[in-house]
């Protein structure tokens, strides 16, 4: 059975043709994401219980000839700071190290129930803060199509687990770009979805108002199907959103002629000129296959990083209070005082990334500064959604790079915080609009590093996003050189 | 109060002062799961066990706003004459503290559930109209416990069974300028809470709490002195006493040449006088922003018809009525309005008598007298409203004396029972029967031979000495009008051929 290569029908295939029970694949999967985490780090812990007993059941109601839902038997790999019952969720922190959840994420609960296999949580940035992994505190990741460098983040773990072929989809979480990004640097499919679309109930809070669950995938159909799955109100999320959830993969066709794309000038810039020609012609792929391409404008660009670093810190330095030391999280030393308990437990727990977002976030709700910045920021977040309002007046999706660069190495900007929030420009807008945007791999760049191509679509409507991506993908191929060579 | 804290300012000093009064008041609505989550409310369960992951603020959780909290918090609006704002939202406030499990609590900041209401008060009969400022929804913390365990010297222990329990917060206008008026303030406006069933107000299980801002000035003075804010006012005893204090230590202060700190001060009952918290216990900058987690609640036209027609009566409105339906006095529609349970039980009572008037006696002299002296509420009456009316009934029938009713009455109280019952078990029903009652007429008649020649010769009124007569033979259960009439029949020659 060679897992690596596995799609969501592959298994299914493979499940009703009894070529493999969900029971034999959950345990030769968890084999292989076990042994290829040696070199990769993607997973902080395996969840082989769970698995093998969600494989059971599926394999009873194949038995019984019961349809085991769309995701029967499908490995998946979760992003640790999305919690799952009876099975530790860190958020990649060490105040969280030994937190065992008493309750599943809808999202988790979902995938469950369409016959998903969970095999284990992975590695990411502490409480999705970075743009590398590399603030783990359980360390980096490594990507697996280049190991000295970073696979991106913050769902480092997620798309390097789909990457190296460990899982056939993972969940990851977006706030400025943690889906996208690392899709990009690892070479697979990663999709954030309309805010709303997906219910927020069980994902650990960064900045609640960006706080996006999406998929990861090999192939843009998977990436569909999982978010078929997860997608639809929930009662228990005040912001999921009531619209119906179409069959995302029943229009992928891979006929795109006709669609009206935008190429916003703004996004051009600071590209290296490899990732700069890998775009360009991923846009000319797209406009041979009948698109009509135009250049566009969002001017509020300019503003973006500096309106997201305001709102995101601002809600996590609010969402990352109840890390105190009182209850579930590791708490270092009582203290002489309340206060004292609090110092020690918040000053040895939190790594610098998320102590330098608190005081950021902090100090921009702060009595005298919040007009300043965290409402300026709200009116600058209100003009960027009015930029793509305008936009999709005119163009039914927007192609963009995910990153101005590929993957950088391990290292090579974890010591300048600015240079690393700046990776983030092309990602930031369309999670402070609330679109949905995904990366979908649009080839490599001489060394061999997978450079993805970012769709943006106006609210709810992820069809043409994944329409678009399904289109690209069938001329560019799927995933990465290295593990396409492998699997 | 202890007497140093009336020396503070002397009666002539007060007397040259203005004090200027807010309240901050927070009620638990009556609702029966908290505020976010399906969590029950209810008082005294085991520590911790009322709690979810929701009300435990874990990892994840989210909040999801309860819509029979927001119609009591409208209800209670309505009831305060406030505007319900078509449009509001909800905020965090942000501080660190061990029975605040999210790091902060939902509140409602720069756009509160409604506005711009006021409660009516009279003090010495001066009426007069205080300004409700705001009402705003927001989720209560935990319970810190600091005492009474074996470690309690080194540890605190926290008890989130109440965290996520369903609060609005009334903030007044600075418009009270006695501690009477503050004093009057809070009864209307728990009696007006308690009317619309939006909280039980009990203040013992912490239902109502109450801060207050204070200041004084120079009588005639326009502007504000600086003020103080007083925790910690749980019963309407502490609140005037803390007041009092509060008042006469500001005097004072500024009567010597000192100046009044913008501080919290907290009262301590057992003392009677307000201390000032360590400034790190209130330096907060809570800073507020909008709740990412929550949709702005918008309350349209037609939620709002709904609320309002689901509406118990205000307590304004039933006295009024009650002046028009039952022609009572204003007096006795204010004592029966009182309480919401009080009303109920006099409209039963009245509705089964069919006489108001009597009814309206009976509740406020007898009724209310036996229960003042039980120290009980109306709610807990051994006599139920029904039985009252019962026996009001047969008083206007004609059935039972006046005396003898209130004998039967004082049974009803003691034993719960119906008045059928205890007449029935004691003998205590009227005499009214004519053949019964010509019996003792004729031995009241042989006994007094002087009374009845008095009575003959023309000196009628020594008959009520007669009557008085029947009656102590009876034990008082002969219908007096009908012993009158046959007495009167008895002496007159004429008639008794």
């Amino acid at each position: 059975m060679d897992i690596a290569s596995l799609t969501i029908d592959g298994v299914r295939e493979g499940l009703l043709a009894r070529r493999f029970s969900a029971s034999e694949l959950a345990t030769e999967a968890l084999r292989f994401a076990e042994e290829e985490n040696g070199r990769t780090n993607a997973y902080l812990h395996f969840s082989p219980e769970r698995a093998l007993e969600r494989a059971r059941r599926v394999d009873e109601q194949v038995a019984r000839g019961e349809d085991p839902g769309p995701l029967a038997a499908v490995p998946v790999a979760v992003k640790d700071v999305i919690v799952t019952k009876g099975v530790r969720t860190t958020c990649g922190s060490k105040l969280l190290a030994h937190y065992v959840p008493p309750y599943d994420a809808t999202a988790v609960a979902r995938l469950e129930r369409a016959g998903g296999v969970i095999l284990g949580k992975t590695n990411c940035d502490e409480f999705a803060m970075g743009s590398s992994n590399e603030n783990s505190a359980f360390g980096p990741v490594r990507n697996p199509v280049a190991p000295d460098r970073v696979p991106g983040g913050s769902s480092g773990g997620s798309a390097a687990a789909v990457a190296q072929g460990t899982a056939v989809v993972a969940l990851g979480s977006d706030t400025g770009g943690s889906i996208r990004q690392p899709a990009s640097f690892c070479g697979v499919v990663g999709v954030t979805p309309t805010y709303g679309r997906v219910s927020r109930y069980g994902l650990t809070a960064f900045a609640s108002s960006l706080d996006h669950i999406g998929p990861f995938a090999r192939t843009v159909k998977d990436a569909a199907t999982v978010l078929g799955v997860i997608a639809g109100r929930d009662v228990c999320d005040s912001t999921s959103a009531a619209a119906p959830v179409p069959d995302y993969t029943a229009s992928l066709d891979g006929n795109v002629k006709g669609l009206k794309l935008g190429l916003p000038r703004e996004y051009l810039k600071e590209l290296t000129s490899e990732t700069g020609e890998l775009i360009a012609r991923g846009v000319e792929v797209l406009r041979q296959l009948g698109c009509e391409v135009r250049e566009i404008s969002l001017p509020a660009t300019d503003y973006a990083i500096a309106c997201y670093y305001i709102i995101a810190t601002a809600e996590a330095s609010s969402n990352l209070a109840r890390y105190d030391g009182v209850r579930y999280t590791v708490r270092s030393g009582d203290g002489e005082t309340l206060a004292e308990m609090y110092r020690n437990t918040r000053g040895e727990g939190f790594g610098a990334e998320c102590k330098r977002r608190i005081m950021l976030g902090t100090y921009v709700l702060s009595a005298g500064y919040y007009d300043a910045y965290y409402l300026k920021a709200q009116k600058v977040r209100a003009l960027i959604a009015r930029d793509f309002a305008d936009a999709f007046q005119e163009v039914d999706a927007i192609v963009a790079p995910v990153s101005p660069f590929p993957a950088f190495k391990l290292g090579e900007k974890i010591d300048d915080p600015v240079a690393m929030y700046l990776s983030d420009i092309y990602t930031i807008t369309g999670s402070l609009a609330g679109i949905p945007c995904m990366s979908v791999p649009c080839g490599e760049t001489a060394e061999g590093l997978p450079v993805g191509m970012q769709i943006l679509t106006r609210h709810f409507d992820e069809t043409t996003m994944f329409r678009l991506a399904d289109a690209l993908e069938r001329t560019v191929g799927v995933g990465n050189a290295r593990t396409r060579q492998r699997g | 109060m202890s007497s140093s804290a009336t020396a503070a300012a002397t009666p002539e000093a007060l007397a040259r002062y203005e004090p200027v009064i807010g309240l901050e008041v927070h009620v638990q609505l009556a609702t029966a799961t908290k505020i976010f989550c399906g969590c029950p409310t209810s008082f005294g369960a085991p520590p911790n066990t009322n709690v979810c992951p929701v009300c435990l603020g874990l990892p994840g959780a989210l909040p999801v706003l309860s819509r029979k909290a927001v119609e009591l918090a409208i209800r209670g609006a309505l009831a305060l004459h406030c505007r319900v704002r078509p449009h509001s939202r909800f905020a965090r406030k942000n501080y660190f503290y061990p029975d605040l499990p999210k790091g902060y609590q939902i509140s409602q900041y720069d756009e509160p559930l409604a506005e711009g209401g006021h409660v009516d008060i009279a003090v010495d009969g001066a009426a007069r109209r205080i300004g409700v400022t705001r009402v705003h929804m927001e989720d209560d913390a935990g319970k810190s416990i600091h005492e009474g365990f074996a470690d309690s010297d080194r540890y605190s222990y926290v008890d989130l069974n109440r965290c996520g329990t369903p609060l609005v917060e009334i903030v007044s206008e600075p418009d009270m300028r006695s501690s009477a008026e503050a004093y009057a303030y809070l009864t209307e406006l728990k009696q007006a809470l308690e009317f619309v069933a939006v909280s039980t107000c009990d203040m013992e299980k912490g239902h109502l709490r109450c801060d207050a801002n204070v200041s004084v000035r120079l009588k005639g003075a326009e502007q504000f002195g600086t003020k103080a804010e007083v925790k910690n006012l749980n019963s309407f005893r502490f609140l005037k006493q803390a007041l009092d204090y509060e008042i006469a230590r500001q005097v004072a202060l500024i009567e010597s040449g000192g100046r009044v700190l913008q501080e919290t001060r907290l009262y301590n009952p057992d003392t009677g006088e307000t201390a000032a918290m360590r400034s790190k216990e209130h330096a907060h900058d809570y800073r507020y922003f909008p709740e990412p987690d929550l949709v702005p609640l918008r309350i349209g036209e037609k939620w709002l018809d709904e609320v309002k027609a689901a509406m118990p009566e205000l307590p304004a409105d039933k006295r009024a009525r009650f002046i028009q339906e039952y022609g009572l006095r204003e007096y006795d529609a204010h004592v029966l309005t009182a309480t919401r349970s009080a009303s109920e039980y006099y409209e039963t009572a009245a509705r089964v008598a069919g006489d108001s008037k009597t009814t309206a006696n009976w509740v406020m002299g007898e009724l209310m007298g036996l229960l003042k002296a039980e120290g009980k509420q109306i709610a807990e009456s051994p006599v139920s409203a029904e039985n009252l009316g019962d026996l009001v009934k047969r008083i206007t029938a004609g059935e039972l004396s006046g005396k003898l009713a209130k004998e039967i009455f004082a049974r009803m109280f003691a034993t719960g029972d119906a008045p059928a019952a205890i007449m029935e078990r004691e003998g205590l029903k009227q005499i009214s029967d004519a053949g019964e009652l010509e019996g003792i007429i004729a031995e009241v008649l042989a006994r007094n031979p002087s009374q009845v020649e008095q009575y003959r010769g023309g000196k009628t009124t020594v008959i009520n000495f007669l009557v008085g007569q029947a009656m102590r033979a009876t034990r008082g259960q002969a219908d007096v009008a009908a012993v009158t009439a046959l007495l009167k029949r008895k002496l007159r020659p004429e008639d008794t051929c």
